[in-house]
Formats: structure tokens, sequence, C-alpha cells
């Protein structure tokens, strides 16, 4: 699978080094060039630098490709643009954005992408762990506005 | 109307300023706490302080209300998001989306934002049009037809210059819609006849007019 990845912090380099280790080709963007020395040290995918919001940076880094593309930075207006520019610019199949906002999230989960919200899923293990299994209605959720 | 701005750099400032003075109902919203304070000395209480991509910042400014939300923050992340967000979650009927990066643009129509303003287009057409001896010159984008208005001028050496109207091969989606010749201003029919140094005005796709450029100029 062609994979590219937006973002080399600890989630992206993370992501990038397994799944280039599980035989899958990987090119992860960055702004920053010490980002990659996050990457595992037998990491053999591509590293392009750029911001994966320009269409150009995504074309060098083979978004035409790639079957899945993976927006991990720590800007959430950042990923969920990159995200768009790659279902709807490059028709990328899968396309997987992190977003801190549960709002937003539930928006743009709605909207068709596929995402992942770290504030809703640690806070549930949080509680999990403080609350215990026994308890009921552990996962109910504060309502937002 | 109930406008929302979003973004108090100079754009949002001076936007805010104009629709205040005609007497529009307005709300800026920005970040900057600093640049809160001073508006609000200028303006009264039409500031809020936050960040216009939060549900509960739009809320609070009163989003389900609004006509129409403009977001002209200096991050075209940020006004992309802002828009969808005004649009699917509080359903105001018109966004407007101010984009920096002009290859931006074409994403921004493909996903929801009702206009885009590229001031980088914008500044480039002024100044192009204001470059003296160029010979093929984009006037005008009609947004909603994706139509463009050119001007051409023919040189001796032009493809087309001494044939008619008739014999040059068109792309399909162009109209020569008049030729100034001196100081008369023809309207040409097919057997009109293109001269060295008639300005040409024409109509065309967008798609089409990188292949009208190559038909009337030699670059």
């Amino acid at each position: 699978m062609n994979v590219v990845v937006m973002g080399c912090g600890r989630v992206g380099a993370r992501v990038s080094s397994i799944l280039d280790n599980n035989g899958h080709r990987v090119t992860v963007i960055d702004t920053n060039s010490t980002a990659f020395r996050r990457l595992s040290p037998d990491y053999g995918g591509d590293t392009v630098l750029g911001t994966g919001i320009d269409e150009d940076v995504l074309k060098s880094a083979g978004i035409e490709d790639a079957d899945t593309f993976i927006a991990v930075t720590n800007g959430d207006n950042r990923n969920i643009m990159a995200g768009q520019v790659a279902r709807v610019m490059f028709n990328v199949r899968d396309v997987i954005v992190r977003i801190y906002d549960p709002v937003r999230e539930d928006t743009y989960r709605r909207l068709g992408l596929s995402t992942v919200c770290p504030t809703t899923t640690i806070s549930a293990l949080i509680i999990d762990q403080v609350i215990g299994s026994s308890a009921p209605n552990r996962r109910t959720e504060p309502r937002e506005t | 109307m109930y406008i929302i701005v979003v973004g108090g750099g100079k754009v949002g400032y001076y936007l805010t300023k104009t629709l205040l003075n005609d007497r529009h109902e307005v709300l800026l919203i920005e970040r900057d706490r600093d640049k809160v304070e001073t508006y609000s000395e200028r303006f009264g209480s039409v500031i809020l302080q936050g960040d216009g991509a939060e549900a509960a910042v739009l809320a609070a400014a009163g989003a389900a209300r609004a006509d129409v939300l403009i977001a002209v923050t200096g991050e075209d992340e940020d006004n992309l998001v802002i828009c969808q967000m005004a649009k699917h979650k509080f359903h105001i009927g018109k966004t407007i989306a101010r984009v920096n990066n002009p290859k931006n643009e074409l994403l921004f129509k493909k996903l929801d934002t009702d206009v885009t303003v590229s001031q980088t287009n914008y500044i480039l057409g002024l100044i192009e049009q204001a470059i003296p001896d160029r010979a093929f010159i984009h006037l005008l984008s009609l947004r909603h037809a994706d139509l463009a208005i050119i001007e051409a001028t023919i040189s001796a050496e032009s493809p087309v210059a001494n044939q008619t109207i008739g014999e040059i091969d068109l792309p399909v989606a162009c109209v020569i819609a008049a030729i100034a010749r001196g100081a008369d201003v023809i309207v040409p029919g097919p057997d009109t006849e293109i001269m060295p140094f008639d300005e040409i005005i024409a109509v065309t796709h967008r798609t089409e007019e990188d292949e009208l450029r190559r038909l009337l100029i030699i670059e």
C-alpha cells in the first residue's frame, strides 16, 4: 500500500516507521527537517520537506499514487484542510485525519472524513481507569454546544 | 443584515469599519487580546475575543442567526474550516473566504465556500493590466459562468493576422466580442479581417484561455 503521512511528530513518526516496517511504501512530510530524526533508525521510506496543505508538496510526496493519506500535524485546521485536499483534489481512497477539538471532529466525521480524536479517546481511557468498568454510564460525554 | 467577520488583521479591520458605516449589524471575532482591546475602544462592543473555528465561540457570537460569515484571517486552513463550521454546524446561508494562496482557490470552491476572494490574484491582475506592451491580458473572470474576458494585441507575426474571423479555427468556447482598431471599435462578423495592431476583446471559457493565447499570439 502507498501511504503519505503529513506531520512527523511522535505519532506521525511512529505510524510511518511501523507501516514501513510492515512493508508499505511510506512518504512522510514535515515542515521541519529535524522532525525526521524521530523516525526509527531502520526507516526505509521517503521524507519530504514542506507543508501538506500545498498541492505541489503533496504531489512530490506521491499523493497521486497514494492509497492512504494520514494527517497528524498539531494543527486541527491544517489536518482538516490537507485531508480534504487529498480527498477532493487527488481522490485518495482512505483519508485519516487527527482532530483534537471534539466538535470539529464530529462535524468532519459527518462530512465523511475518517477522523481520530485524541481528546475523547484519551479522556475515555482515563475515566475508565478512574471509575473502573463497574460504573454505569461511564462513557456518557458532556453535551457539546 | 447580521454579518460575522473572523480575523482582525487589516482586511478584517477595514471590512468591519465599512460594514458598520453601511449600518449592518457586525461582529468581529479576533484571537489576539491586544487587538481586541484596541478595536473595542474604537468600535465599541462589536468585538469578540476567541478562535473563530471553535464552535463555542461561534455560538457565543450568535452564529445561528447570522446571515453572512466572512473569514479573512491570514491562514487559508483557518478560513476554510471557519467557513465549513459556519455552514455545516450553524447553517449560515452565505460564507465568504479570503484565499491567501491562489493555489487554494479551486479547493475552496469545491468545498462549500460560497465566495472566495483571492487578493493575490486580484492584485496580480491589476498589475498585469498596468504593464505596457503585454500582448495577451486577462481582464476579468466571470466567476459563476467560469468565463474570462481577455484582451490580445495582434502583431504582424500573429498566426491570425490578415485572416477573417471565419477562417480562424477558434476554440469551441471562445467568442471574439470586439476589435479595437485605432479609434474605432468593430463588432466583428465572419467576414471581418483581423489586422496587425488590432486589439481583440474575447470572451472565453477559462479552460480554453491558454489555447486562445497560443492561437492569437506568437510567444
